[in-house]
């Protein structure tokens, strides 16, 4: 008996050991982040340290960028996530309640494309944009990220209208409502709280999108991961405003992502795991 | 509405009263359009492009030359010798991340899956790094942590009188694994608690009845139940890991030489500072079936669960 507390208590050490070390890089950048550049930039790490905000105040000042890099970030994650469920939608709904021989055709083959690689798209939709001028232009990237995230949405709003029984909407027909009426007023509600959450983890992945933001923007319509990105040369100059620009990047997200896990659960494994 | 949708909903559907009928059903198809029209546009097309490009001598260097050249694009490729070592390097990093998230998330999800005060907060904390954009994580990585003279792990090493080491300039592909492993062991550990926490209680009680060991349990029931999900896991991941960039972009850039570039960022390199179209479409066409690999089992997976699911 005392052998089995003495393991229980051990393995719990564990693993706060362990949730530590895989929390660490984040708390060092949080740390670092508050630290003067001299402090990040210290051939020992400095622990005890006068916090400043004076990384955060560099970072965020006027001729930084970053409320521009912001906007677009907010903008496309916001805005991509609206578009999807708008498109999405409709289309669950259908696959849903008004099953047909190709449904389970049209929804594999929807979930198909997100298996596409990005890179095998790329040449193309660069080339096309080209054209089109939507090269480094927000509402381009934002239809990117549209795309990258339908096939999760499409998927996530079809397994939470099947969870929905079906004799509520036929009752709903009966009483002779049309079928958007019966899509707006008794499914979409009963499908809100699992909609809005897969409305979240969209956000979180187009926020966190860098692929088509590093290969299609340049400046304009640069995101913060375009940002990040362009400190990549700054060889130890910039720990602390890098940092702090990167703080003020990731936090939200990983707040977000804290609310999320069981959800990102359900729509990451296309409801293999629920 | 099609003749058959009609058929199969008359099917499905207990006999609704004549006022239905008399309207012209659901309109499915006007429901489900834009979506479908959407993913043609933005990924179909887009992949019947690539093929296309792929079998074109296209270089933007000379947009006057673009006529049809066959397997030549595939030709050269094969002949890249930067091409077989992206191949390898992708490889190699999909298996030892995999490899590494798999065992890690496994041992963790099971340390997690006992109870204990703090739980919540440490698995939290723990599934946190998931939450973190690509870029960010190369960049952290890179400068506080991997830097050889101002690095934690420099610091590290000299007070445990070790050589100083150079991570990403010594151990590129190493490094490059850690990053990601690190990433993504927090999404494997999720997914796997989550299938513990649903594991068949009465079977374990029953076996516990019958007094099998802990390892027997283990072995018998938990193994083969956690086998759906961990199955899920690997797919997933390895399509991901196959088109890992923004830590490769972040950090080394590929190199030294080509010793991190992997698939996506050799078609990345070719196509943006070589403007070598048609090549890299053919790398391209490369990359789709590899992931077409995985995908395949992976969809059909999905595909069988689809009316299972439902029927929960």
């Amino acid at each position: 008996m005392k052998t089995r507390r003495t393991s229980h208590v051990l393995l719990s050490l564990l693993a706060y050991a362990v949730a530590l070390v895989m929390f660490f890089p984040i708390l060092w950048m949080l740390l670092t982040a508050f630290k003067t550049e001299q402090d990040a930039f210290s051939i020992t790490p400095q622990l005890a340290f006068a916090p400043t905000l004076e990384s955060f105040r560099t970072a965020l000042e006027q001729g930084s960028g970053y409320w521009h890099y912001a906007f677009n970030s907010l903008f496309s994650a916001v805005v991509s996530t609206l578009a999807g469920l708008l498109l999405a939608v409709p289309a669950a709904y259908a696959m849903a309640f008004y099953p047909s021989r190709r449904t389970d055709f049209t929804l594999v083959w929807m979930v198909s494309t997100k298996f596409i690689p990005a890179v095998g798209v790329l040449i193309p939709i660069f080339l096309v944009y080209k054209n089109l001028r939507l090269l480094d232009n927000l509402w381009g990237l934002t239809a990117l990220f549209t795309a990258m995230n339908l096939p999760l949405l499409v998927w996530m709003a079809y397994s939470y209208f099947k969870d929905i029984p079906r004799d509520i909407v036929e009752a709903s027909a009966i009483d002779g409502a049309a079928t958007v009426q019966t899509m707006w007023r008794v499914v979409l509600p009963l499908a809100l709280p699992g909609l809005a959450s897969a409305g979240l983890l969209a956000l979180i992945l187009a926020w966190n999108e860098s692929f088509w933001s590093l290969t299609m923007t340049d400046h304009k319509a640069a995101t913060l991961a375009v940002y990040i990105a362009s400190f990549k040369s700054a060889e130890g100059l910039f720990w602390a405003k890098m940092s702090a620009a990167s703080v003020l990047t990731v936090t939200p997200i990983v707040v977000l992502g804290w609310f999320a896990q069981r959800q990102m659960v359900r729509g990451l494994t296309f409801g293999a795991v629920k | 509405m099609s003749p058959i949708a009609t058929a199969a909903l008359a099917k499905t559907a207990p006999p609704a009263p004549p006022r239905r009928r008399a309207r012209s059903g659901p309109p499915t198809r006007r429901l489900m359009a834009p979506a479908t029209l959407f993913l043609l546009a933005w990924m179909i097309v887009p992949l019947a492009m690539t093929l296309y490009y792929s079998v074109r001598h296209y270089n933007l260097m000379m947009p006057e030359l673009r006529n049809f050249v066959g397997a030549t694009n595939y030709k050269l490729l094969l002949t890249d010798p930067t091409f077989w070592h992206s191949l390898v390097n992708t490889l190699v990093l999909v298996m030892a991340c995999l490899a590494i998230t798999v065992a890690l998330g496994l041992g963790l999800a099971l340390l997690f899956n006992r109870t204990f005060p703090g739980r919540g907060v440490a698995r939290t904390l723990a599934i946190s790094p998931f939450f973190v954009m690509p870029v960010v994580t190369g960049l952290i990585w890179k400068n506080m942590l991997f830097h050889p003279v101002y690095g934690l792990l420099a610091w590290l090493a000299r007070e445990l009188g070790l050589a100083p080491f150079d991570w990403l300039a010594q151990q590129p592909m190493l490094s490059i694994v850690i990053m990601i492993a690190w990433e993504w062991t927090p999404f494997a550990l999720l997914i796997l608690l989550t299938g513990l926490q649903s594991l068949p209680e009465d079977q374990i009680e029953a076996a516990r009845l019958d007094g099998a060991g802990r390892w027997q349990e283990f072995r018998h029931i938990v193994v083969p139940h956690l086998g759906q999900v961990l199955y899920v896991v690997v797919m997933l991941e390895s399509i991901f890991f196959l088109t890992s960039f923004a830590e490769i972009y972040a950090t080394t850039s590929g190199g030294p030489g080509t010793a991190t570039t992997n698939l996506p960022y050799y078609i990345y390199q070719n196509a943006f500072f070589q403007y070598d179209i048609g090549l890299s479409s053919a790398a391209a066409v490369g990359a789709v079936v590899l992931a077409n690999v995985f995908s395949f089992f992976l969809i059909r997976f999905v595909a069988g669960n689809l009316n299972a699911g439902s029927a929960r």
